[in-house]
């Protein structure tokens, strides 16, 4: 199948790539879930190890990373509404491409709010 | 006696000019058409065709064009040619149309025009694949009207309201170009596809059926409506202009709600 079928690469509209927005920033927030379970688990473990790891959260690196996963969560939070409203509103489908730029104003909005207060903490002089 | 008279000829010399029908603009064109010749070779591989097509001209027509006067090994399906028979469903430009619908002279023809098999079936040569899977989705989903109770004298009445709940999947030509726009369809073959809900939408909707509890359980299976992600390929893609993940939609809402 695989080595038959590869062709061109399907042209979705915006739906086809709010869903793929969707699913990367689901499996981005689940990775870095699955992380902060077990780094948060090792305080019943030993807690200089704990001490050592929560400390690497306080690195430029961390920091970036950190804006990386709240602009994902924002996208999956207000794109997540959207989907409900195309399943149970009855609107829904028809609005469906308002309501996606709504979703990334309103993300544009809310994340710069938080990148400009949060790179401001990480990198500013404290 | 009469003298017979030859019968006057049918076909009239019109003066160049005369008419004034005006001539069908032509251009050339580039056909990059995605082959896949199982006896000769193990993979698919494009294969480009230069053809001087005419503004009246649609994808079918160029296709035509190769199989009759360049490659006559081309395969492609094909039967009314006229947006009906849904025979002719495949990738133009990276999106599912029916090549009959598709006029040249509305694609870029400044570029190749690439046209593949639709995705998510498997291909058995060029640009045709094995719809079996499709249909075995859509057979699933009882496609036929269920009735309770004794058969009634004469026809069986519908308000004009009550026809018009469902006149929207009435539509479908079962041409497959929904169902294999769906991404989740591509990578669960199991998924019973945009295709096969229209289908149920149309009877568990009609008041005069009385099998949409049926169905609406055989749609709440984890393969069925769930599995829809709402990425609107498929009413995009519908050469009816069906609204498919409307209908889609509303089987949900239905299954949540059993009010039908």
């Amino acid at each position: 199948m695989s080595k038959t079928s590869s062709g061109t690469l399907y042209r979705g509209h915006e739906g086809m790539w709010s869903w793929v927005g969707h699913r990367v920033t689901g499996v981005v927030i689940f990775l870095y879930l699955l992380v902060h379970v077990l780094d948060t688990a090792m305080v019943r473990v030993d807690a200089g190890a704990y001490d050592a790891i929560i400390s690497t959260y306080q690195t430029p690196w961390m920091a970036l990373g950190e804006t990386g996963l709240v602009a994902a969560i924002l996208f999956h939070a207000f794109n997540g509404l959207r989907l409900i409203l195309v399943d149970f509103w009855k609107q829904g489908t028809k609005y469906q491409r308002q309501m996606l730029w709504g979703v990334l104003i309103l993300w544009v909005i809310v994340f710069a709010g938080f990148a400009i207060r949060h790179l401001s903490i990480a990198f500013g002089s404290h | 006696m009469s003298t017979e008279l030859p019968e006057p000829p049918s076909k009239i010399e019109l003066k160049p000019g005369v008419g004034g029908g005006g001539e069908v603009p032509s251009f050339d064109i580039t056909l990059r058409v995605r082959r896949y010749l199982p006896e000769a070779t193990a993979d698919a591989y494009w294969e480009d065709f230069k053809l001087t097509m005419y503004g009246t001209d649609r994808v079918l027509d160029a296709l035509h064009k190769v199989k009759w006067d360049h490659d006559g090994t081309l395969s492609f399906r094909r039967s009314c040619a006229h947006g009906v028979c849904g025979s002719d469903a495949m990738r133009i430009n990276g999106r599912n149309r029916l090549a009959c619908k598709t006029l040249l002279k509305d694609l870029d023809t400044s570029k190749p025009i690439t046209v593949e098999a639709i995705k998510g079936l498997p291909l058995e040569k060029d640009l045709i694949v094995d719809m079996e899977p499709f249909f075995q989705s859509y057979r699933e989903i009882m496609p036929f009207l269920i009735s309770k109770g004794h058969e009634p004298t004469k026809e069986r009445y519908q308000s004009a309201e009550d026809r018009e709940r469902f006149d929207d999947t009435t539509k479908c030509i079962l041409c497959a170009a929904c169902t294999s726009s769906c991404p989740v369809f591509w990578t669960d073959g199991q998924y019973f596809g945009p295709a096969a809900i229209v289908n149920a939408h149309r009877f568990i909707f009609d008041s005069r059926d009385d099998a949409g509890d049926m169905r609406l359980e055989i749609l709440n299976d984890k393969e069925g409506v769930w599995r829809c992600r709402t990425t609107f390929n498929c009413s995009e893609a519908c050469p009816r202009g069906i609204q498919v993940t409307k209908a889609i939609a509303e089987v949900k809402q239905a299954i949540l709600a059993r009010t039908v």
